[in-house]
């Protein structure tokens, strides 16, 4: 029998990762993802949890640790956001191409410079090639929900990749909200035994990862990718019995709303997806079918099954809370649009950004955002809109 | 759905209170949605605070412009910040001030003020000037939906039977105004 209470996005990390129990935790706060670090901190100093905490100075060091007792065959965990991920870069990547398993949550924030501590999806999508499986949650349910998902997923024995559960920093990171926590016996039930594989043992020396020529390095390449591709169909089992116990369906790859008949398509990643239901709904009240496509699994990229989604559509528009540099467009506009590409999927594309330093990616935004989409061939562009302060007032395109 | 924005200044305890009453919302079988919205985080600075209540799953998480209510911490705030951007027609103004009615600008479409010195009541109970839980009774007393044990029991665990009693008395004390009739 659940728990109903209403928690913070932080708060359901720390009660999703005691219900886990990782063997070991490292992790070094960071705004706004610092709570998390607290309270596990908490629990395991209350008893309420038997991980083993290791204080570290860094999130080079937290990382570092983690994959020490990965090596071990431990269940391990960490947090971090922004700055403290880019300083974990060296170890973050070699977490995932040594292959070994973990969770790892990401309240996510811009980028510096400018200066800043606040929203934005900038940190996680920059390192979505770092090797990683990367999911987005939409609400504090869905962070909570995640983390239990992802250890399964992550550990599955044709998987063993690490996971990002990423949401976004202050709209979910701080918000509280209803939320049902699960009891311990049920994700025991959930989640198998701890059995990971152990390349270490201090009886045994041995190195671990010694430097490698190219013709065996390639091959490590193509099966990472291949156990990638894999994980696709772990994800889809994953949900389905996920949904099946806890009567929540999040949609594995892709999560959909009222996309049946929908001629027009809104696209979306994390919190911002809640306002784009909104729109939705408005939209189809002034009798234009709209639908709306979220994309929860940034790694593996579902390119397959959004350009199933999106065939024979008439348009779609793709709300960013990133940039890509180099591109004049967000992150998730580029890789639809390398999805479409790849399967023979033509439609008009309108790409939009905004919700940028914390900046509020607002219903009226989005609302706009679906009004020029129901007249998206008079607003094609190479480029993304803006969702700035002018967006609403601006005459755009025309 | 009913939106409400909160005003306070670092240090009076605006989230907590907000959390809290979101908590009781949803202990009581509801559903609600508390957003903060930090700036600088210091002592004294403006904070302020998103709050949605409804019957179903709240989908957005964005902030509100268009308050049914708004709660005011600290009447200072009025001439800092706009307070009242956005009110509702007929909505509601939680504030807290030694001052009275006539002596306040009120923004012509608010419908009912409720009235209260809130730190004063917070000094003399609680021995402190954080009028969170004060204003938590007041706030009670004001909008639909809350049950007011419920909230009393959520301040007790979090903070004491002070807090208890200061929530039970900024209940007690505010004088709500309609302003409108209907």
């Amino acid at each position: 029998m659940s728990m109903i209470d209403a928690l913070t996005g932080n708060e359901c990390v720390a009660e999703a990762v005691r219900l886990c129990r990782p063997d070991i935790i490292a992790a070094y706060p960071i705004t706004p993802q610092s709570v998390v670090v607290e309270l596990l901190a908490s629990m395991v100093a209350d008893g309420k949890l038997g991980s083993k905490v290791v204080d570290v100075e860094s999130e080079h060091s937290s990382m570092s640790v983690v994959k020490g007792a990965a090596m071990l065959g431990k269940r391990v965990f960490t947090a971090t956001a922004g700055q403290g991920l880019a300083y974990m870069y060296e170890p973050y990547f070699s977490m995932s191409t040594m292959r070994f398993p973990m969770v790892m949550t990401l309240a996510c924030r811009e980028m510096i410079s400018p200066g800043t501590v606040w929203c934005g999806l900038q940190d996680a999508l920059s390192v979505r090639d770092a090797g990683w499986m990367q999911v987005f949650c939409e609400n504090n349910q869905e962070i909570l929900d995640m983390v239990i998902q992802g250890y399964r997923i992550a550990e599955d024995h044709g998987v063993l990749i690490p996971i990002n559960v990423c949401y976004d920093g202050f709209y979910l990171s701080h918000q509280t909200e209803r939320v049902e926590l699960p009891e311990p016996s049920e994700v025991d039930a959930y989640l198998p035994p701890i059995d990971l594989p152990q390349y270490l043992d201090v009886n045994e020396p041995a190195i671990v990862d010694p430097n490698t020529v190219g013709s065996f390095l390639i091959r490590y390449r193509e099966d990472h990718l291949a156990c990638m591709q894999h994980a696709k169909s772990v994800i889809a089992d994953a949900n389905r019995e996920f949904a099946a116990r806890f009567g929540r369906d999040w949609g594995g790859l892709l999560g959909s709303y009222r996309m049946e008949d929908a001629d027009y398509v809104l696209v979306t990643m994390g919190a911002t997806t809640g306002a784009a239901r909104v729109a939705v709904d408005i939209m189809r009240e002034r009798g234009l079918r709209m639908g709306l496509l979220k994309l929860r699994f940034m790694r593996p990229f579902p390119d397959a099954e959004l350009a199933d989604m999106l065939r024979g559509r008439r348009a779609c528009a793709v709300i960013d809370r990133s940039v890509s540099f180099g591109w004049d467009r967000g992150v998730l506009s580029v890789e639809l649009a390398a999805a479409c590409g790849a399967h023979g999927v033509e439609l008009p594309v309108l790409s939009f950004i905004g919700g940028l330093g914390g900046l509020d990616l607002r219903t009226e935004y989005v609302v706009r955002a679906a009004e020029m989409l129901a007249d998206a061939p008079a607003y094609l562009k190479d480029g993304a809109y803006w969702m700035n302060e002018d967006f609403l007032g601006e005459e755009l395109g025309k | 759905m009913l939106e409400i924005r909160f005003h306070g200044r670092g240090g009076q305890g605006t989230v907590n209170a907000a959390q809290l009453l979101a908590k009781a919302v949803v202990a009581a079988g509801g559903y609600a949605q508390f957003i903060p919205a930090f700036g600088v985080e210091r002592k004294g600075s403006p904070v302020f605070g998103y709050f949605r209540m409804d019957s179903g799953t709240i989908w957005p998480k964005t902030q509100v412009y268009e308050p049914d209510g708004v709660v005011i911490l600290d009447d200072s705030l009025i001439r800092a910040v706009p307070v009242f951007e956005g009110l509702r027609e007929g909505g509601f103004v939680v504030l807290n001030t030694a001052l009275d009615v006539r002596e306040l600008a009120l923004p012509p479409q608010a419908g009912v003020c409720t009235l209260l010195d809130a730190t004063d009541i917070a000094r003399e109970l609680i021995g402190a000037e954080i009028p969170n839980t004060v204003m938590l009774g007041a706030l009670a007393r004001t909008m639909p939906g809350v049950d007011a044990d419920i909230l009393a029991g959520l301040i007790r665990g979090k903070y004491g039977e002070k807090n208890e009693r200061a929530f039970r008395a900024g209940f007690g004390s505010a004088q709500v105004l309609r302003l409108k009739e209907g």
